[in-house]
């Protein structure tokens, strides 16, 4: 079943108070390479059957509706999840796909 | 042990301390419960000690907007609706008696949202900004002075302007936030409706503790005034341990507006309107 990955994140002007939590752990364990976290969501949705635009569609208006709140949130990524057991073609055409939605974001 | 037998049935098991409540007014306020809903009967005890007749209305309601039309207010209680799955309050937005609420909003009916509830009404965009986690992370629960801002809403017009009230707050995702030009409308409209004082609980937003749409009908408030109702069971008080009934005044407030007609309408005209 071919999967789609939507991935949310506060707005950059959002406070992210776990981003911050977690920020604080890193270096208390010896990750000191990186001075801020930011905290998001990653939701995968599985369809039944092909991925067709409108199925996209329908992917990227939930988006909106549900899975963010567009108050606190960007959503930042919808995209076709490349599914390694699937036969070349396919894999190859999902990740074109993701590619191409990864550069609109 | 007499005449106040017609309330025998909402009599608690545990003494029930609190002065004789004033005079019924027929009012009937619809208190809404989700799934996960914590506070409902606290609600609906709060309603019935201000002198209204609580309903249930259960949130997956077959019609809700026939449901709603027999009802003067509706209160949206606070709890984990959902589990606080996704985001606080983003699945109940969704559930079949919240359009019906919505759009009854839209018409006037006065619509108090505690906590959790708060956190629905901002999901459905009745009121502006949104609850993130608190800045410490903790859940935090503890008595909370809060200053009332304005007191011309529906669930405001019994307290005196800046009047200072204790009741309790319980939350985790309680730091309420919005664009700084949504917090400019909010002040400069006078939409603010409590804000806290002394401390800041959790980082919300010009310690923004409630506020109210431009109508003055829909009220949203992080803090818990239906657990400050009856003496022996509110916060601590200067008149005594636990005697702190402040929060009834919010669900007076409603009563005296239906039994008012157009008090809370007019009231907002100075600063409501765009």
């Amino acid at each position: 079943m071919p999967t789609i990955v939507v991935d949310v994140m506060p707005k950059p002007e959002i406070l992210d108070p776990q981003g911050k939590a977690i920020a604080g752990a890193l270096p208390r364990l010896g990750f000191t390479g990186f001075t801020a976290v930011r905290q998001g969501r990653r939701f995968e949705l599985t369809v039944d059957g092909e991925v067709t635009e409108e199925v996209l569609a329908q992917a990227r208006q939930a988006a909106v509706d549900l899975l963010s709140n567009p108050v606190i949130e960007d959503v930042v990524n919808v995209a076709v999840l490349a599914d390694p057991g699937a036969p070349g073609g396919i894999g190859q055409a999902a990740e074109a796909v993701q590619a191409a939605e990864g550069q609109g974001a | 042990m007499t005449a106040q037998h017609n309330t025998a049935a909402e009599l608690p098991l545990i003494g029930d301390f609190s002065t004789a409540g004033p005079v019924l007014t027929g009012a009937r306020i619809g208190v809404v419960t989700f799934p996960g809903t914590l506070d409902d009967r606290d609600a609906a005890r709060a309603v019935r000690l201000a002198g209204g007749e609580a309903v249930a209305l259960w949130h997956a309601e077959a019609d809700g907007a026939k449901a709603l039309s027999s009802l003067d207010a509706v209160i949206i209680p606070g709890g984990f609706s959902y589990g606080d799955y996704l985001r606080a309050g983003a699945i109940a937005r969704f559930a079949p008696l919240m359009d019906a609420i919505i759009a009854a909003a839209g018409g006037g009916l006065p619509v108090l949202g505690i906590c959790n509830g708060f956190q629905i009404l901002t999901e459905s965009h009745l009121l502006p900004g949104s609850m993130i986690k608190n800045e410490h992370l903790k859940f935090l629960c503890t008595d909370q002075v809060l200053r009332v801002e304005n007191n011309t809403t529906a669930w405001t017009r019994d307290f005196a302007a800046g009047e200072e009230i204790t009741v309790p707050l319980k939350n985790q995702d309680g730091q309420y936030v919005a664009d700084e030009k949504t917090l400019d409308e909010l002040e400069g409209e006078g939409r603010v409706a409590f804000r806290y004082v002394g401390v800041n609980p959790n980082g919300s937003r010009r310690d923004i503790a409630g506020i109210t749409n431009a109508a003055g009908n829909v009220v949203g408030l992080m803090p818990h005034p239906e657990h400050a109702v009856e003496p022996g069971f509110g916060p601590d008080s200067p008149a005594g341990m636990r005697l702190g009934t402040d929060g009834l005044g919010v669900f007076t407030s409603v009563l005296a507006s239906l039994a008012g007609g157009a008090g809370h309408t007019a009231g907002t005209t100075a600063g409501g309107s765009k």
